[in-house]
C-alpha cells in the first residue's frame, strides 16, 4: 500500500495520513493509491502539514508497517530512548523497526 | 505589493539591459546584467559610461551577486545597481549593503514585510558598501577619522 | 569570558524579533516551505526525523554558568529534558514546536546567546581549542580572535548565501585539540618577530571528500585578518562549484584548481581587500582581548591530590590535565557513560554542572568536538568535590581518549539524512570494551561514528571511524582505520567490505587485538598502525 506522512507544521510531531484527517499513529494510516502528491499538495497548501511525502508499507499482523527503517524509526521514535517513543511500556518495540 | 523598489533619487533608468558579452563586444548600450557565472571585473574598463547594471539572481541561494555587486561600487561605481530576480524580502538588507540601490523582484514583495526588514538592525558588525558605521568604528571613534 | 555591549544585544535581540516576523510569516501561510527552509536554517532551525530540531550557537565552546543553566531550563521547558552536545561545539534540541522556536532565541538572548548561522550556507560558528586560555602550550588565547571572526561573519552581507556552508576554527597550541585542519579554513597563531599573526589553512572539511586543508599563507598580522579571510571567501564565493552541492565546498575548489592558483587568486583579493579599511583597529581586538584575560588565580595553593580512594585516582588520571596555574587543574567531565548517548545530557545534569562550574570553575565552561564538557579552572583542592558531584549525576565516567570516548552523530534515531543508527553501535562498542584495565590496556584510541557520508561524527578522522551506509534497506557499517583530526591529522583508509552491527564490534575486537600482539614499546594504536600498514588488519578481520 502507499501510505502518506509528514511532520505537523506547527509542532513537528510525526503524521500520517489517515483518510479524513492526520494521525500521530502509523496504524491509522489509510491507503492513498495514486492520490498521494495531490493530497499532500492540498495539505501542504492548508498549512497542516510540512515535508509530506508518500512511502510503501505493507499490513502485517502488527498493522501498518512502513517499507523503509527510516520511516519506521519515525512512527515510534528514537530506538535509544524508549521512554521517549510511542510505545515507551513496550520492551520489545525496537526490534519491531529493525 | 512592491514590484519596484529604489533608493536612488529620480527616475529609474528605462534602458534595457543588454548582456555582457553583447556589451564588451562594441555596443553602445549603457545598461548591462550580468549572470551569475559572469565576472564583473570585465566592466571595470567601462563604468564610467554604465548608468545602469543589473545583477539577475535565478535563484535566491546563489549568492555570487552579492561579491558582483561590491566589486563594482569598489571600483567607484556609481551608476544605477539593480537586483532583479529571485530577490526576497529577507534579502534586501544584505543587498543595499553590497551596493545595491534599487530592486526588481520576479514577484512582487510585500510592503510592511519590505519597510519592517529594512528598520530592523540598527548596527551592523562589518564594512561594507552603504557606508553605515560598523559597531567596530562606534566603539572607537578616535580611531576612525570623519 | 566575552560579554554583550549594548551593540551586540541589539542585534541579538533584533534577530529575535525578525526570526518571529519570519515565523509567523510561515505559520500564517505568507511563506512557503521552500521559501522559509534557508531562513529557518540559518537560525539552526531544522525540521529532523521527529520534530524540529534547534542548534543553539555556542561561540567557541565557551559558555558561563549562568548561561549553562538557562540551556538546562530550555531543555526543561520546551524540549523533553535534554540536549546534545555536538562535534562543532553547538548544542541541540531534538523536540522543538515551529512555535515556540521564537520564544526559545528570546530566551537565550537573554544570557546573551543565540542560534545564528548554525545552519544554512553561512559561516558558521566558530569553533577553537577547548582548553584555550588554561593549556601552558599556546602562544596566545585564541578566543578573542574567535568572538572577532564571531561578529564579522554574523549577518555578513556578502558571504550568507555561500555555495556551501563554511566552518572556521582558531587554535593556538602545536598540539590541534580542534581538528583544526579538517575546517573549511584554519587558523593557528603563531609568534613571528615578537607580532602575533596567524598561520592560515583552507580547504579541510569531512563529507564525502574528505580533505586535509593544506597551508596557505604562513602569516597574517592580526590587524589584517579580516582583509584576509575577506579576500578567501570572495574567491570561493565567486568560484565555489553551485552545480552540485556535493562539490561546493572550498576544498573541491582548492583541489580542482589548485593550492597555487587558489593562493594566487586570493593574493591579488587580499591586495585589493587591504585598501578598502575593512580591518577594525587594534584597538577592538585590544577591547575583546581584555575580557578574556587570565582570572585572577588564588597563589601558593596546594598541588597535592589525596589519591586514597582508588575510583577518584583513576578518574583523575584520565580526567584532569595539567592547569597553567600552579594549584589549579583542568577537568574533563565524560559525557560518554557507557550506557548512554554521546553528547547528551538531562536538564538536570546540565543545571547541576552548571552550579559546578559557578562553584569550582570561575564561573565558566568548555564544550569539546568529542562531546564532552570541560570545567577549566579548577582548584586542585577541589578535585574529590567535583568528582563526587559527578558521580551523583552519573557522568563521572574515566574515558578520556579511551576507546569507549566515542564520537557519534544522531545517526538515524533523530537524523533526516541519516542512513544507519550511530548511537546504538556505540553502546555496543563501549558494553564489549567496558572494563576500566582493557581499555587502559587499550590506551587512546579514538573511535568516531558517522550515520551518513555527510561525516557530522568525524569518522574521517577516527583512529578507528566507522561509516553508516543503507544496503538495500539495512544499516550497514563500514570500517576504517588511521585517521586522525590532531596535529597529525590524516584521513581514514577503509578496511573492505562493511558489517552488521554486531560484526562491525567483533571487528573493532580483532583489529585492537592485533595492535596488542604488534605494538612496539609507547605505541598508540594509531602509531601502529602507521607503521604496520593497513594489510595485516585487513588479514585479522576478513582473513
Amino acid at each position: 500500500m502507499k501510505i502518506l506522512t509528514g511532520n505537523d507544521l506547527s509542532s513537528g510531531d510525526v503524521i500520517w495520513w489517515a483518510g479524513d484527517g492526520w494521525s500521530r499513529q502509523v496504524g491509522d494510516s489509510a491507503d492513498v493509491g495514486d492520490r498521494g502528491d495531490d493530497l499532500a499538495r492540498a495539505e501542504e497548501a492548508a498549512l497542516r502539514v510540512v515535508g509530506a511525502y508518500v512511502i510503501d508499507a505493507t499490513i502485517t499482523d502488527d498493522g501498518v508497517r512502513p517499507a523503509h527503517i527510516k520511516d519506521r524509526i519515525r512512527a515510534l521514535g528514537p530506538t535509544v530512548r524508549p521512554d521517549l517513543t510511542l510505545k515507551p511500556n513496550d520492551a520489545d518495540a525496537g526490534n519491531w523497526v529493525i | 505589493m512592491v514590484e519596484f523598489l529604489s533608493f536612488r533619487d529620480g527616475e529609474a533608468t528605462q534602458e534595457p539591459a543588454v548582456t555582457v558579452e553583447s556589451f564588451t563586444g562594441q555596443s553602445n548600450a549603457t545598461a548591462v546584467r550580468i549572470e551569475p557565472g559572469e565576472d564583473a571585473r570585465e566592466l571595470l574598463p567601462h563604468l564610467t559610461r554604465l548608468s545602469l547594471i543589473e545583477v539577475n539572481f535565478p535563484a535566491y541561494g546563489d549568492g555570487r551577486g552579492y561579491s558582483a555587486a561590491r566589486i563594482l561600487r569598489e571600483a567607484g561605481y556609481t551608476g544605477e545597481l539593480r537586483a532583479v530576480g529571485d530577490v526576497l524580502v529577507d534579502q534586501i538588507v544584505a543587498m543595499r549593503r553590497c551596493g545595491f540601490d534599487s530592486f526588481h523582484p520576479a514577484k512582487a514583495l510585500d510592503d510592511a514585510a519590505v519597510d519592517r526588514a529594512l528598520n530592523r538592525y540598527d548596527d551592523v558588525y562589518q564594512k561594507a558598501i552603504d557606508g553605515r558605521s560598523p559597531v567596530w568604528a562606534k566603539r572607537h571613534p578616535e580611531k576612525i577619522d570623519g | 569570558m566575552y560579554r554583550y555591549d549594548s551593540y551586540d544585544q541589539s542585534i541579538v535581540d533584533a534577530r529575535v524579533e525578525e526570526f518571529r516576523d519570519q515565523t509567523q510569516r510561515r505559520l500564517s501561510g505568507a511563506l512557503t516551505e521552500d521559501q522559509f527552509k534557508p531562513l529557518r536554517l540559518m537560525n539552526g532551525l531544522y525540521l529532523q526525523l521527529h520534530a524540529y530540531m534547534l542548534r543553539v550557537a555556542i561561540p567557541y565552546g565557551t559558555l558561563s554558568g549562568k548561561q549553562m543553566r538557562k540551556l538546562g531550563e530550555i531543555a526543561a521547558k520546551y524540549d523533553r529534558g535534554y540536549g546534545h552536545f555536538t562535534t562543532r561545539q553547538n548544542l541541540q534540541y531534538n523536540w522543538i514546536k515551529l512555535a515556540d522556536a521564537p520564544d526559545i532565541l528570546a530566551e537565550l538572548a537573554t544570557v546573551e546567546m543565540h542560534a545564528i548561522q548554525t545552519s544554512g550556507n553561512c559561516i558558521r560558528n566558530i569553533s577553537s581549542d577547548q582548553y584555550a586560555g588554561v593549556s601552558a602550550d599556546e602562544i596566545a588565547d585564541p578566543r578573542p580572535w574567535a568572538e572577532l571572526l564571531r561578529q564579522w561573519s554574523s549577518f555578513h552581507p556578502e558571504f550568507t548565501y555561500l555555495p556551501r556552508k563554511f566552518k572556521i576554527c582558531v587554535i593556538a597550541s602545536d598540539d590541534d585539540r580542534a581538528a583544526m585542519r579538517l575546517h573549511d579554513i584554519g587558523l593557528k597563531l603563531v609568534s613571528k618577530d615578537g607580532v602575533i599573526g596567524a598561520e592560515v589553512y583552507a580547504g579541510g572539511g569531512m563529507g564525502r571528500t574528505p580533505m586535509v586543508a593544506p597551508l596557505i599563507r604562513d602569516f597574517v598580522p592580526e590587524e589584517e585578518i579580516i582583509s584576509y579571510l575577506e579576500a578567501c571567501l570572495r574567491v570561493y564565493n565567486r568560484y565555489g562549484r553551485r552545480d552540485n552541492k556535493y562539490k561546493a565546498r572550498i576544498k573541491i575548489l582548492v583541489h580542482e584548481i589548485g593550492v597555487e592558483e587558489y593562493k594566487r587568486q586570493v593574493e591579488e583579493e587580499y591586495a585589493h581587500m587591504r585598501t578598502l579599511g575593512l580591518n577594525p583597529p587594534v584597538e577592538e581586538l585590544d577591547r575583546i582581548r581584555a575580557f578574556f584575560a587570565p582570572p585572577a588565580y588564588e597563589t601558593d595553593l596546594s598541588d597535592a591530590i589525596d589519591r586514597a580512594d582508588p575510583a577518584f585516582a583513576l578518574w583523575v588520571d584520565r580526567q584532569v590535565v595539567a592547569h597553567k596555574a600552579p594549584g589549579y587543574a583542568i577537568v574533563n567531565i565524560s559525557l560518554k557513560p557507557l550506557d548512554g548517548i554521546p553528547g547528551d545530557a538531562s536538564a538536570e545534569q546540565i543545571a547541576r554542572i552548571a552550579d559546578l562550574a559557578e562553584r569550582y570553575s570561575l564561573d565558566e565552561l568548555r564544550v569539546t568536538h568529542v562531546q564532552n564538557l570541560v570545567l577549566p579552572h579548577v582548584k586542585k583542592a577541589d578535585l574529590p568535590a567535583i568528582w563526587q558531584a559527578l558521580e551523583e549525576i552519573g557522568l563521572a565516567e574515566a574515558n578520556l581518549d579511551l576507546i569507549t570516548d566515542i564520537i557519534a552523530c544522531p545517526g538515524l534515531d533523530y537524523c533526516a539524512l541519516a542512513n544507519a543508527r550511530s548511537i546504538p553501535l556505540a553502546q555496543k562498542i563501549a558494553q564489549r570494551f567496558a572494563e576500566a584495565e582493557r581499555q587502559a590496556e587499550l590506551g587512546e584510541l579514538k573511535v568516531k561514528i558517522s550515520g551518513c557520508i555527510n561525516a557530522c561524527g568525524h569518522h574521517h578522522a577516527g583512529h578507528i571511524g566507522i561509516l553508516g551506509v543503507d544496503r538495500r534497506g539495512v544499516e550497514n557499517f563500514q570500517l576504517s582505520l588511521g585517521g586522525s583530526g590532531a596535529e597529525d591529522a590524516s584521513l581514514g583508509q577503509i578496511t573492505g567490505p562493511g558489517f552488521s552491527e554486531d560484526g562491525v564490534v567483533d571487528a573493532i575486537e580483532k583489529v585492537t587485538d592485533l595492535y596488542l600482539a604488534e605494538r612496539e614499546s609507547g605505541e598508540r594504536f594509531l602509531d601502529t598502525y602507521r607503521r604496520i600498514g593497513m594489510k595485516p588488519f585487513k588479514e585479522a578481520i576478513y582473513g
